[in-house]
């Protein structure tokens, strides 16, 4: 079936959805980083990132992803990291935030699964 | 005897409608988009209710749709309504209600606005004498049509051929209501239930023997939004605004949406055929899409009036599954005949939305 074209559409709705979202990667990184469990989103990570310096990447901003299964902006954000691990210094739970660079990278690039 | 807890509370949700002698005000976009819902609205007042209501040639718009896509200023907007009140005046009449929700809360603002600002009311009054030499008398009353049909939902529902009830099964039909935002979201105490209750047309489908759905955008706006919808580049707002609706009522299954506000109707009956045409999908049970009503359609078919009478043929969402759920009588042959006779042209029906007897 054809469809028509009346020069315009409908956006997609930008609503956060769990019941849609897929939040394996926030369970795949709880069992193999379980420190992030511990993140209490104080948003030291980003305030000391020199990427975060001049661009918008933020550490923060990624957890807040993952924990809401926003698969898309985590792709689209995650290899932003330089993994100079500042994060992991002055993060105060003890987050190991590198690793959970480096595990979302895996994971991502093996598919996501 | 003095009400306490619930019920107490409840009272404050209410509002004063006037019980006879209204001045009724035609709404500009209802006559052409659903001109039978007016004309049913005249019919049910005056032949089943026996109301005295005045059907007034001489009044205009009250400029809602130029006020709130900021081509009217507030200060020609106010005399033009004025002049609307004037004419009310001059008939003899006191209670005012307008057909349009855009236009209810708009009188309202305004006669707020003249209460908090008397000068202003003055000066309307000054520039209404010095355009026309015309006098006005503020409304004693000011009720939005659905609020009088609500008021009259037990009489009606006495009264009632049909009841809101699938008849094959037994099961009260499952009713979606939909209250325009200046109802009840810009003064909320001047509607029923208010803005966190908003009672008229749920009022009207518990009386009629229906079960409204209560569920998650219930209280979101249909998108129509005025300048969302007049500036072709900003349709997408509209068309997803009501899509979020669509898609957060579709698991309920609902039989029918109703809806008191002239945009609502139109926009969110409008907008399921580009939905269809343009991603292929319906949001109704069985592959069907949504009939949509305007409350006035709904009391007129529980009173038994002619569907096509009613106006249902101008709806592009086919309305028969709904008849056949009811057992309501009609003739297919003259859905597209005028009401005097004369053949209006049949619509080119996209696949989704043909019905079996089309």
């Amino acid at each position: 079936m054809k469809s028509k074209d009346f020069g315009y559409q409908a956006i997609p709705p930008r609503h956060i959805d769990y019941d849609k979202n897929d939040r394996t990667l926030f369970y795949f990184l709880r069992r193999r980083e379980p420190s992030i469990s511990i993140c209490f989103s104080c948003g030291s990570c980003s305030a000391t990132c020199p990427a975060n310096e001049n661009t918008p990447f933020s550490f923060y901003r990624i957890m807040l992803y993952i924990r809401r299964g926003e698969k898309l902006q985590i792709a689209r954000e995650i290899n932003k990291c330089m993994l100079c691990g500042k994060c992991r210094l002055v993060c105060p739970k003890g987050v190991n935030t590198r690793n959970v660079i480096l595990i979302t990278r895996d994971f991502l690039n093996s598919g996501g699964q | 005897m003095e009400q306490t807890g619930k019920k107490a509370i409840w009272q404050e949700y209410q509002k004063e409608i006037a019980e006879d002698k209204y001045y009724y005000a035609r709404s500009c976009i209802r006559q052409n988009f659903f001109p039978g819902s007016e004309h049913a609205f005249l019919n049910i007042l005056r032949n089943n209710l026996k109301k005295d209501l005045h059907d007034d040639a001489k009044h205009t718009t009250c400029t809602g749709i130029g006020y709130h896509s900021d081509v009217v200023p507030m200060e020609t907007t106010m005399t033009v309504v004025a002049r609307n009140f004037s004419l009310m005046t001059e008939a003899g009449y006191q209670n005012y209600i307008p057909s349009c929700i855009t236009s209810f809360g708009l009188y309202t603002e305004i006669i707020e606005t003249w209460k908090h600002f008397p000068e202003t009311l003055e000066k309307t009054r000054d520039f209404l004498f010095k355009a026309t030499k015309r006098t006005f008398d503020l409304p004693n009353n000011l009720a939005h049509t659905s609020d009088i049909i609500y008021k009259f939902r037990h009489e009606i529902a006495a009264m009632a051929k049909y009841k809101l009830v699938d008849v094959h099964t037994g099961r009260p039909l499952r009713i979606v209501d939909h209250i325009g935002c200046h109802y009840s979201k810009m003064f909320p105490e001047k509607g029923v239930g208010g803005a966190e209750y908003p009672y008229v047309l749920a009022g009207m489908v518990e009386a009629w023997g229906g079960e409204t759905i209560d569920y998650p955008e219930r209280r979101h706006c249909c998108g129509f939004g005025f300048r969302q919808y007049l500036v072709k580049a900003n349709r997408s707002y509209s068309l997803s605004a009501s899509r979020k609706k669509f898609e957060s009522m579709q698991p309920y299954e609902p039989d029918f949406i109703i809806t008191n506000c002239p945009g609502c109707p139109y926009f969110m009956d409008r907008w399921q055929y580009v939905i269809a045409e343009t991603e292929h999908k319906v949001y109704g049970a069985g592959g069907k899409a949504i009939p949509v009503l305007t409350y006035e359609e709904m009391a007129g078919l529980v009173l038994g009036y002619n569907p096509w009478d009613l106006g249902l043929q101008m709806h592009q969402v086919p309305i028969e599954p709904l008849l056949e759920k009811m057992r309501i009588a009609y003739n297919p042959a003259e859905k597209y005949l005028g009401v005097n006779g004369k053949d209006l042209g049949k619509p080119v029906i996209p696949e989704l939305f043909k019905y079996q007897d089309e």
